[in-house]
């Protein structure tokens, strides 16, 4: 029988008791059948579409290549906790507003993706876009909107940010 | 438009404006539901025990090492399918699991049903199957006059069109041989559902698919249960490109919870599903075009073999496509084509986004290039001298009565500026920062293509989708069969009714098997379809509330633009308002004008109507090391009439982008029937970086005459012609001939 362990997952700021029995599984599986969070996709569990894509400690990963217990004690973050319940954060507004969304499979691996690059770079060169989402595989857009869609999102931040630096 | 313009999504809808898609924000909180994220209270996991050979004779089967794992429920082969053990989309001539024979490597023989995908995996790699190995038919060619592996012969079908004069000859003829491999859709969600069963013996499946009817009638036949007894709801689709218009685990799922009495759900992991749907023909292509001095088309011979593996799925249909529209979208008076599509050993091949056209494309472009090179005429002009107009034929005899713009297309494609310079940039060189290219060894090219595609199934099919409107007070809700499969056709029911009934309380209810069906989600053909449905079920309303009105007020009424205007013009009122209070149930099934068979000389009327787009590709070159960055795509497309700018837009660079692939990157590498490249890792889809942006020039908007809104259909075209262009700019760089797709590096540095 599995036993329940003293082992906890930590994801998007909620502490998850875990089975021991979860310990070998790999962290997507354990995130989506486990614990009910299926925002992040099963595509290729190969490391090579993006579509599982999560923050761990900070680093951006491919959850499918993760082991549940090497994540243990460690910081997770999933689509989930782009934005608090009810509202879009700034690039998921502007993969909206850009029309980058098909059948959206990829989108929330994308999205990861790139509220993670945009962190790091505010305002991207498109070759710097397309960069650094080429880890990430979509079959329906053919990028053209998602490209896009980071374009505006990384012009409303800097708006938002330059509105704020007015302010003081 | 280009697409470098900003699009952005509003918040009005109607016809004809970038409304928002229903499903966007839900897609992007990661909330939206897919058929993999389905989960049921004591559900089982599914797998699936496939062929490693492509040609094998089962003498036996032992499954009791493997029914012995604690964790395993249910172990099922061919013996346990309870009805017919046979499916296929076009007509039933493949087994629900393999019985004595295999025919390809990867046809299913037994399924598994356990309490963690994990011990199904282990259950399955102990069930022990004794093969007698048999030497697999992979040859196409040889196929046609080899022994049947199939009781029905390896013939799928044989078309012959025989068009005008066999005699006539022009002043130049120039020929050539074509290739093109085998390509996947490789949509993002693989297959994946859930099967639920009930206390009468009757099962619920939710399911990722291209056609809910379709499939609702092959799962009966093997179920051998009434169609009321198996009910079908359409689970959310990761992209389907073709690839789930047959059935896959569909029956495989049903069988498996009515055994266990437990739900039952699948994921094929990435490596099944390329072993578990259809893919695009491979096919051989002879040319032998004639033309006249000054570049008009005389006469084009082709003989045209698709390889559509062990089962028929839609080779036939597919066939009929290559052949009927193997001149392109040129007018030519004599045409002499015949073509095979066959059986062998190979995997299962039926629909992908553009269905037989892409093949002949291919060729056919090429084929025009050299007549350009022949006579010395610009590749663009050649087209254009030859481009069908509407009242012309199309080689089946079948006269253009709709909207034709080819000439158009073209021109405005031929008028678009071209790109800037290369840019000392090392993610802008071929092969990117990971190669070695040295910007000194890149030359440029610049490649033209032009297609055709008929809009809809052909061939005298009864084509048919029912919609329901429903009016509450002035909320609507639409019901229809049609799967979104990421196309955008929930926007579309949203807009539709708006735009009749003037409301923006719009609910399209989930497509499920309770309504009629809506035919498939393929041959861009749902906006018509589908569209035309639930255009018609909203006019249907709006005539009964005009019968209402006018019975209750003793005045008649008519439809202006969405305001109702009494006969002596002294009362308004907008339909939206006078559906308050007022309820309206309307079901109505569209068809579109009947089409015929082709006669023995593949002659008729066998088609609906017909899209036309051109492409222009400009790629840079490092011919040394055989790297190709395509720099710049460029199209205009006959769109008829634009119903969400956004959506066209995200089409067009879609399809485009796997006609890219196509050129360039994707291909299934087969090794004696054997795919050796079922993964992510090696079959390679373009990503963003070698995907350059899409620049339109022009969409065409000349509506078509019987169309919903005079909309065409704009899915497929965007993938047909991109292909040929692509190839033709790296003949332009390079000078090779290049007769095979996808085109790899040693075909451009070993030439």
């Amino acid at each position: 029988m599995a036993k329940v362990t003293q082992d906890h997952l930590n994801v998007n700021g909620t502490k998850f008791t875990i089975d021991d029995s979860w310990l070998g599984e790999s962290l997507l599986y354990t995130l989506r059948e486990r614990l009910g969070l299926y925002g992040s996709k099963n595509a290729c569990e190969q490391g090579e579409c993006g579509s599982c894509s999560i923050m761990l400690d900070e680093t951006l990963v491919c959850a499918c290549l993760v082991l549940t217990g090497s994540a243990i004690g460690r910081d997770i973050k999933t689509i989930e906790s782009l934005a608090p319940e009810g509202s879009l954060s700034v690039i998921q507004q502007a993969f909206v507003d850009a029309g980058a969304i098909q059948c959206g499979f990829c989108t929330p691996g994308l999205l990861v993706t790139i509220e993670d690059f945009l962190d790091d770079n505010a305002e991207p060169t498109e070759l710097e876009i397309r960069e650094a989402i080429s880890g990430n595989l979509c079959r329906c857009t053919g990028y053209g909107r998602i490209v896009e869609a980071v374009r505006i999102a990384s012009k409303a931040s800097t708006d938002m940010e330059g509105a704020a630096d007015d302010g003081n | 438009m280009t697409a470098t313009e900003t699009y952005k999504v509003g918040a009005r809808s109607g016809v004809g404006v970038s409304s928002q898609r229903p499903d966007a924000v839900p897609k992007a909180t990661g909330e939206f539901s897919f058929s993999s994220d389905l989960s049921s209270h004591n559900m089982l996991w599914g797998k699936t025990l496939r062929s490693p050979y492509p040609s094998a004779r089962i003498r036996n089967i032992d499954y009791s090492e493997a029914l012995a794992i604690s964790g395993v429920h249910a172990i099922l082969t061919a013996s346990d399918v309870p009805g017919k053990n046979l499916f296929g989309l076009e007509h039933p001539d493949q087994p629900v699991l393999a019985d004595d024979i295999v025919r390809y490597a990867g046809e299913p023989i037994a399924l598994v049903a356990a309490e963690h995908p994990e011990i199904a995996a282990d259950a399955i790699s102990r069930i022990h199957v004794d093969f007698e190995v048999l030497n697999p038919l992979v040859d196409a060619e040889s196929a046609v006059t080899a022994d049947p592996i199939h009781p029905e012969g390896n013939v799928i079908r044989h078309l012959v069109i025989d068009y005008g004069d066999p005699t006539s000859s022009g002043d130049v003829t120039v020929e050539g041989t074509y290739e093109v491999g085998m390509q996947d859709q490789a949509f993002m969600g693989t297959e994946s559902g859930m099967a639920v069963p009930s206390p009468d013996g009757s099962v619920d499946l939710y399911i990722s698919t291209q056609w809910l009817h379709s499939d609702q009638k092959q799962i009966i036949e093997a179920l051998n249960l009434p169609e009321d007894m198996v009910r079908l709801t359409l689970a959310g689709v990761g992209g389907a490109f073709g690839g789930r218009e047959d059935v896959s685990m569909h029956v495989h799922l049903c069988m498996l919870a009515l055994h266990t009495g437990r739900p039952v759900k699948m994921i094929y992991d990435r490596n099944e599903s390329f072993l578990g749907h259809v893919h695009r023909h491979p096919a051989k292509i002879w040319y032998r075009h004639h033309a006249n001095k000054d570049g008009l088309l005389v006469k084009v011979e082709g003989k045209i073999i698709l390889d559509g593996g062990a089962y028929a799925s839609t080779t036939s249909a597919v066939l009929a496509n290559a052949c009927c529209f193997s001149t392109g979208p040129y007018k030519v008076d004599n045409a002499q084509i015949e073509g095979w599509g066959v059986r062998t050993n190979n995997p299962p091949c039926g629909a992908m986004r553009g269905f037989g056209n892409v093949q002949t494309c291919f060729a056919i472009e090429a084929q025009m290039d050299k007549i350009a090179s022949a006579l010395d005429i610009d590749p663009v002009e050649l087209r254009l001298k030859n481009a069908l107009e509407p009242g012309d034929q199309i080689i089946t005899g079948q006269e253009i009565t709709g909207a034709a713009p080819v000439k158009e297309v073209i021109s405005s494609l031929a008028d678009h500026p071209m790109p800037e310079p290369a840019i000392n940039d090392l993610l802008a060189r071929p092969g990117g920062t990971g190669r070695t290219t040295d910007q000194k060894h890149v030359k440029r090219g610049v490649g033209f293509a032009v297609s055709i595609k008929n809009l809809m199934f052909a061939e005298g099919f009864d084509d048919s989708s029912e919609a329901l409107c429903e009016v509450n007070d002035g909320s609507v809700a639409i019901h229809t069969a049609c799967v979104e499969v990421g196309q955008g056709f929930v926007t579309l029911v949203h807009q539709i009714a708006e735009e009749i009934l003037g409301v923006s309380d719009i609910t399209v209810i989930p497509a499920d098997t309770s309504i009629g069906s809506a035919g498939s989600t393929s041959a861009s053909r749902q906006t018509w379809m589908s569209g035309g449905a639930v255009l018609k079920a909203c006019e249907a309303v709006v005539v009964n509330l005009i019968e209402q009105i006018a019975e209750e007020e003793g005045v008649k009424y008519e439809n202006l633009d969405g305001t109702l205007v009494s006969e002596d013009g002294t009362k308004t009122i907008p339909i939206s308002e006078a559906l308050r209070g007022r309820s309206f149930q309307e079901k109505v099934v569209h068809r579109h004008a009947p089409t015929f068979p082709l006669d023995e000389k593949g002659q008729g009327n066998a088609h609906v109507s017909f899209a036309f787009a051109a492409h222009r590709a400009v790629v840079d070159v490092d011919q040394e090391l055989g790297l190709v960055r395509v720099v710049e795509i460029a199209t205009s497309q006959d769109v008829g009439r634009i119903l969400n700018p956004i959506q066209a837009v995200g089409q067009i660079e879609g399809g485009i982008t796997q006609g890219l692939g196509l050129a360039v990157l994707e291909e299934l590498v087969m090794k004696n029937g054997v795919i050796q490249n079922a993964n992510f890792t090696d079959y390679l889809l373009p990503t963003a970086l070698d995907t350059p942006p899409i620049e339109i020039a022009s969409l065409i908007e000349e509506p078509e005459p019987g169309a919903p809104f005079g909309a065409k259909g704009i899915g497929e075209p965007p993938t047909i012609s991109s292909t040929p262009a692509v190839v033709a700019a790296i003949r332009d760089a390079t000078g090779l001939d290049l007769r095979r797709v996808p085109v790899r590096p040693e075909d451009i540095a070993l030439e």
